[in-house]
């Protein structure tokens, strides 16, 4: 992989795991070996309003812990409602991931769409699975450990077969 | 990779820094983005407690750092207007341990209602200031901060920003642990108590200190310079640095670490030493008149981008001089009160009674919003009080009487107690009703205990203030409390009474925020069970 800084930013609505899921997004990228910064904007939106979360990786040292306009390489949405506010943060050419790739029935828990969702990028990004496992343990607590690991999967699968 | 490198925010960095350092003692008041800071402190094994304002904070840490302790304050920004009192006067009376305030600041306005830049505030009263742009900084800059304060015995200004609060980055906590020096008295009597004589002297000693780090500063390793490009050379601090690094990656770099009081002599060296010499800084043009006001050529970015927070976007259209109107930024829904929160009735009530709502800060501001509208004005916590009482005061006797103040719990423990003694004191003619929204916690900023709810930061039981009897004891002529939940027309019909009465009136709104509920029947269960312990 060469030094460009990969960049993600992850929205939806207050409520939804946004920040978790970025958090869940750092922690991995950090276990797979690079340098990474997150950013968002904390207070407001937990009264459910609009939340993005910054995620930004690379071999090289990376700045700025925002994505700057327009240069995301990953937008991915948790809600279906907020896919239009987003787009303007992709790059030409990024890729958007929004909430229908996921579908209804492959979650037993709606709440884990975050982590379902961070599943389908998974496929685009080359961590190591044990990144992935291990930054879900640091962040995700033991009871809810098997549904978001199921939600993980499923996702993962989803992702792979938007590729294909 | 290795595992000392933990992913931390930039509050966490300095919460872990503060217990690093032996901070004997955190103090505050919740504000974003600041709060956090207590909380992880807390968390850690720190001693830490929130205070009922900013103004209270400082002082309790003065008095601790007074003794010899190191001390720490945090607030957000606007929280620094409240406590200026004893923070200016703080920095003639220096202090015997160490005192670190720190102001978190919000440009862009994410979760505040203005965007004052609190550099300022460093050259105002004296204080010396650090601006980290980074967790790692953020935790290193803490425990320079410490040394500073000790070795200057003066306070120090920590000033962050939203985006080094709440951006996560990689920090090494490399720092052995401070064991917390003794605490004693020390009595002197000219260097802390300020009547005018001992002033006098107190101030010139203060600028004497501020003359000595001025000179520390221009060799401290604060300040870095980052070789680049003859032909662009870039002077920033805090975040503006990173997004600088980023949008010109070749230019020559001078970055300050401590803002206040600058090092002049470096900065003049590091201009003369390249071609093109701008400023990149958030908010107000604070380094750029500092610099300039030393006859030294520098360039700052043009006005339009004082507003707003800068993203690498805007430093690279601020190096182009590029001023064309900038799109606007993306903007999903905005927050909203929720959907099930209690106090919809009473935003209901005001709407349906044609209210003038003097309103407060909390998550009850959200009530200016449509379906409601039910808020007239908003200025800074604790002012709904004075402004319903201005506005009856002035207002012809049939619209005085149409004016409610509305306040939070938290927000009338911050800042309304003063203006419930003022109601009393200066009643206006029509009377006055002002509506306290009890909802037991600090909603809007993560649901933070406070005085009233009779619980400490970390949810153990502590003495309560009880709001009703405050009110009455203060001599508020009707005092009433009600759940406008459980009984929206009785709470209408209360309301429409109070207004019309004439008299001074306190209605407390009390029913727990549907949020917070849960987390409170649990600290009221676990405080019941201990009480029975003890019993036994
Ligand atoms: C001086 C100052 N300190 C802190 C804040 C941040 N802040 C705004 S409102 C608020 C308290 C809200 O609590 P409460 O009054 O109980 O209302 P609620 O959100 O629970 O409805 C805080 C801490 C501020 N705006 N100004």
């Amino acid at each position: 992989m060469d030094n460009r800084v990969v960049n993600v930013v992850i929205a939806g609505l207050g409520g939804q795991g946004v920040l978790l899921a970025s958090d869940i997004l750092a922690e991995a990228a950090l276990r797979a070996g690079y340098e990474v910064k997150k950013s968002e904007v904390h207070g407001m939106s937990q009264r459910g309003g609009f939340v993005a979360s910054d995620v930004r990786f690379g071999r090289a040292e990376v700045f700025s812990p925002m994505v700057p306009e327009g240069e995301a390489d990953f937008v991915v949405v948790l809600a279906e409602d907020q896919v239009d506010a987003a787009r303007p943060f992709l790059r030409p050419g990024g890729q958007l991931l929004t909430p229908d790739w996921i579908d209804g029935k492959a979650l037993s828990n709606r709440r884990t769409l975050n982590v379902a969702m961070l599943g389908a990028l998974s496929v685009s990004l080359d961590f190591a699975e044990a990144a992935w496992r291990e930054a879900l343990t640091k962040r995700v607590p033991g009871k809810y450990r098997d549904v978001n690991d199921k939600a993980f999967a499923a996702g993962r699968e989803a992702g792979l077969r938007r590729r294909d | 990779m290795s595992v000392d490198r933990q992913l931390l925010s930039g509050n966490e960095a300095v919460a872990l820094a503060a217990l690093h350092c032996g901070i004997a003692l955190g103090t505050g008041y919740p504000g974003t983005p600041s709060t956090e800071i207590l909380e992880v402190f807390s968390e850690l094994g720190g001693r830490a407690q929130w205070a009922p304002n900013e103004k209270v904070a400082v002082e309790v840490a003065l008095g601790a750092a007074y003794a010899k302790a190191r001390a720490l304050a945090t607030m957000k920004h606007v929280g620094l207007n409240v406590a200026s009192d004893p923070f200016f006067t703080a920095a003639y009376t220096g202090i015997s341990g160490a005192l670190i305030v720190v102001s978190a600041d919000d440009p862009g306005m994410a979760s505040s209602q203005n965007e004052q830049d609190n550099r300022w505030y460093a050259a105002a009263a004296g204080v010396p200031m650090l601006e980290p742009s980074d967790s790692q900084e953020a935790y290193d800059f803490f425990a320079e901060a410490v040394r500073i304060s000790e070795r200057w015995r003066l306070p120090v200004l920590f000033r962050m920003t939203t985006r080094v609060c709440n951006s996560k980055t990689l920090v090494h906590p490399s720092m052995p642990v401070l064991p917390a020096p003794g605490t004693a008295f020390e009595r002197d009597i000219p260097g802390r108590v300020m009547i005018p004589a001992y002033a006098r002297a107190a101030h010139r000693r203060l600028r004497e200190k501020l003359t000595q780090i001025t000179e520390w500063n221009e060799t401290s390793a604060l300040n870095r310079r980052i070789a680049g490009e003859k032909a662009l050379g870039l002077i920033a601090s805090g975040i503006a640095y990173m997004h600088a690094r980023e949008a010109a990656p070749r230019a020559s770099v001078l970055k300050l670490g401590l803002t206040y009081p600058l090092p002049m002599r470096s900065i003049r060296s590091f201009v003369e030493s390249v071609e093109r010499c701008v400023v990149i800084e958030e908010g107000d043009p604070y380094l750029a008149e500092a610099i300039r006001a030393e006859g030294l050529a520098v360039e700052s970015k043009p006005p339009m981008y004082r507003f707003g927070e800068l993203t690498v976007g805007r430093v690279r259209r601020i190096l182009a001089r590029d001023e064309a109107p900038e799109p606007a930024p993306p903007r999903g829904k905005p927050p909203s009160l929720c959907p099930t929160c209690p106090y919809r009735p009473v935003f209901q009530a005001l709407k349906d009674l044609d209210c003038i709502v003097a309103g407060d800060i909390g998550c009850y501001t959200l009530g200016v919003l449509p379906p409601f509208e039910a808020m007239d004005t908003c200025v800074c916590m604790g002012a709904s009080l004075g402004v319903g009482l201005g506005l009856r005061h002035a207002l012809p006797p049939q619209e005085a009487r149409r004016v409610v103040s509305v306040i939070g719990d938290s927000t009338f423990v911050h800042s309304g107690i003063s203006g419930l003694v003022e109601m009393v004191y200066n009643p206006p003619t029509t009377g006055h009703v002002v509506l306290i929204l009890d909802n037991g916690t600090t909603a809007m900023t993560g649901r933070q205990e406070h005085p009233a709810t009779g619980r400490a930061l970390d949810h153990e039981p502590t003495g309560k203030l009880v709001i009703e009897d405050l009110a009455r004891a203060l001599g508020v002529e009707q005092v009433d409390v009600t759940d406008p939940a459980l009984n929206p027309d009785g709470f209408r019909t209360l309301l429409q009474d109070r207004l019309a009465s004439g008299k001074t009136s306190v209605v407390i709104a009390r029913r727990p925020c549907l949020l917070a509920a849960g987390a409170i029947k649990t600290y009221e269960r676990a405080a019941a069970e201990k009480c029975k312990e003890d019993a036994e």
